[in-house]
């Protein structure tokens, strides 16, 4: 096994479902691992938790300090006491999503062969499917007794969970908040997918998908793949703010130094992916990435209902909250208007917010003071609605 | 909550469903629900209303009266409100069709053109009006549909709805004297209250 990499040997709170889950593929997966975190107090009739679904690169850890990095939670600034998403009311739950790399089964996870010995999945993992995500996530809030979530929110591919949830276990979805989403995966945004799966592929380190019998990890295939998708994560304007053309200065720029080098400076902006790409490999699985990455390429609400994108609402009674960023062009709010407006044509109770923000795709995980007070007054307006104190 | 939008309030009954088109600060949603337990929900084109009512609570979104009525099916509500709106929308016929469409009432309210003192200022100065509820010139108005009284009842008769209930409202939002003559409310009423419902539809009691 991969001796260099903790992430392996890491143990997270889980629970193992021997049955397991029949997958969208035909396959069936079993047994099956969910890890989850949760925070807060699940109240004696159950009826307040706030199920927070991660998007790609995200993982439970949504407001405690992530076990290999250290870092605070992703979402630390909205989920936690007397915050938007608060943990003196709700009982919030964060699943990592099938097919990740945190403890929920996936390409890391071993599987037995038929000689009776163990592997990891790798390559040879199953394609999944969003819906195949909130199956194994409904899996966990039924083991928790959990028969209706008060709110599903989530950002991202997490909104597209969100919608999954909605159109997949109508009657368990009180409200929901899909956030810098879109019913389906668009034709560039598969792109920008492809780009970064091809970048994996190119890394020697890779080995067909069979990187762990070598001890080595495709490095730099996946930080590319990161650097890349983090620039659609942004806005022209955002990288602007930040870095400007300022150059970094500072020596140890490698092999091409020198006075009149082509690459002896380096752009600030440059820094700064080169820093994202490489701490993005500690801690993420590059056959996660893969399986993902075509799990969302996949993603499309109307073509799983004969093209028709309300239909998978027809007759719901979830509240809905639709929140968009305006710099955002990886998910535009044109995207988030078409669902808004599929779910107009069911009559279903539709919020509908566009936050005005310069901080691209990632605003939904950074300070936007109008965002917090939407999702506040949306959750709290549905916790009075579904006659929570 | 504006006077007028108690008058709007007293055409509502408990426990319907409503969709208030331009639904501002989200005040009649909010005393809708809270006081008549009715399922009420908001299309506003401001983004900071839509913020702060979403940010209350309320289930608004950013929208408008030309392009998202469309969406909705038929008879999605019992009421859809515009609230002095219509003089600005793009097509206020079109407009009023989708509000019978998706709804079996439609509640409109618009400030009156045929105000007396507008009539007297057009007539004397030979110039656009300005009044308080008419304040911006006549190149930086939203204001491109106004109409009189007369000419919303006519438009009524020809597109066959059936005027269920009408008021003259003075600019404050209180219900004006005007009741028995349709054209001294016309001369004298500053805005104009209307419950309206399809032909098709029974009244109701």
């Amino acid at each position: 096994m991969d001796q260099t990499n903790p992430a392996t040997t890491l143990s997270h709170q889980h629970v193992t479902f021997p049955d397991g889950l029949q997958l969208d593929c035909g396959f069936h997966l079993a047994p099956v691992d969910v890890a989850y975190r949760t925070y807060g107090t699940l109240s004696p009739a159950r009826d307040n938790a706030v199920l927070v679904c991660h998007a790609l690169t995200g993982d439970q850890y949504v407001a405690d300090p992530h076990p290999l990095t250290g870092k605070p939670g992703w979402w630390g600034r909205m989920v936690g006491p007397g915050l938007p998403i608060d943990t003196d009311r709700f009982f919030v739950i964060c699943v990592n999503v099938l097919g990740g790399c945190m403890g929920t089964t996936g390409p890391r996870s071993l599987r037995v062969r038929e000689d009776g010995t163990e592997e990891p999945w790798g390559t040879d993992f199953p394609a999944i499917t969003i819906r195949d995500m909130v199956r194994a996530q409904h899996l966990l809030i039924e083991h928790m007794g959990i028969d209706r979530l008060l709110a599903v929110v989530g950002g991202s591919m997490g909104g597209m969970q969100v919608l999954e949830w909605c159109a997949t276990y109508p009657q368990k979805v009180f409200a929901a908040m899909p956030i810098a989403t879109s019913p389906f995966h668009s034709a560039q945004n598969i792109a920008f997918n492809e780009v970064s799966r091809q970048a994996i592929f190119a890394d020697p380190q890779w080995h067909g998908g069979r990187y762990w019998e070598c001890n080595e990890i495709p490095a730099r295939g996946l930080a590319v793949a990161r650097m890349m998708a983090h620039i659609t994560y942004l806005s022209e304007a955002a990288l602007t703010r930040k870095f400007g053309r300022r150059v970094r200065t500072s020596p140890g720029r490698g092999t091409a130094g020198g006075p009149g080098a082509l690459f002896g400076e380096m752009f600030e902006v440059e820094s700064y992916l080169r820093h994202q790409g490489s701490t993005f490999v500690r801690r993420f699985d590059a056959n996660s990435y893969l399986t993902i990455t075509r799990a969302m390429d996949y993603f499309d609400l109307g073509a799983e209902h004969d093209g028709d994108m309300s239909r998978p609402f027809r007759g719901t009674r979830t509240r809905f909250c639709i929140i968009s960023f305006s710099s955002d062009w990886l998910f535009p709010t044109s995207q988030a208007r078409l669902l808004a407006r599929a779910l107009n044509q069911v009559a279903a109770n539709v919020s509908f917010v566009e936050i005005d923000s310069d901080k691209g795709h990632d605003a939904f995980l950074l300070d936007e003071p109008d965002f917090d007070r939407t999702i506040r007054g949306f959750l709290c307006g549905a916790a009075e609605h579904a006659g929570i104190g | 909550m504006r006077l007028d939008q108690r008058l709007i309030a007293g055409m509502i009954r408990p426990r319907t469903r409503v969709l208030d088109v331009g639904s501002g600060d989200g005040a009649l949603l909010d005393y809708l629900f809270r006081n008549s337990g009715c399922d009420a929900r908001g299309i506003e084109i401001d983004m900071r209303e839509v913020t702060r009512s979403v940010a209350h609570g309320l289930p608004v979104m950013h929208g408008d009266a030309d392009h998202d009525l469309v969406h909705y099916p038929d008879n999605a509500f019992d009421y859809v409100v515009l609230q002095r709106t219509l003089q600005a929308v793009e097509r206020p016929r079109e407009v009023l069709r989708q509000m019978l469409r998706i709804g079996r009432y439609a509640i409109v309210s618009f400030p009156n053109f045929g105000h007396w003192r507008l009539r007297l200022q057009l007539l004397l100065r030979g110039r656009m009006p300005m009044t308080s509820v008419w304040s911006t010139p006549w190149y930086d108005t939203p204001n491109i549909h106004p109409c009189t009284i007369l000419d919303f009842l006519t438009l009524c008769r020809d597109e066959g709805y059936v005027v269920q209930q009408w008021m003259a409202v003075d600019e404050d939002g209180e219900r004006a004297p005007w009741r028995r003559s349709i054209r001294l409310a016309n001369l004298f009423g500053e805005q104009a209250l209307f419950l309206l419902r399809r032909k098709d539809t029974t009244p109701r009691k």
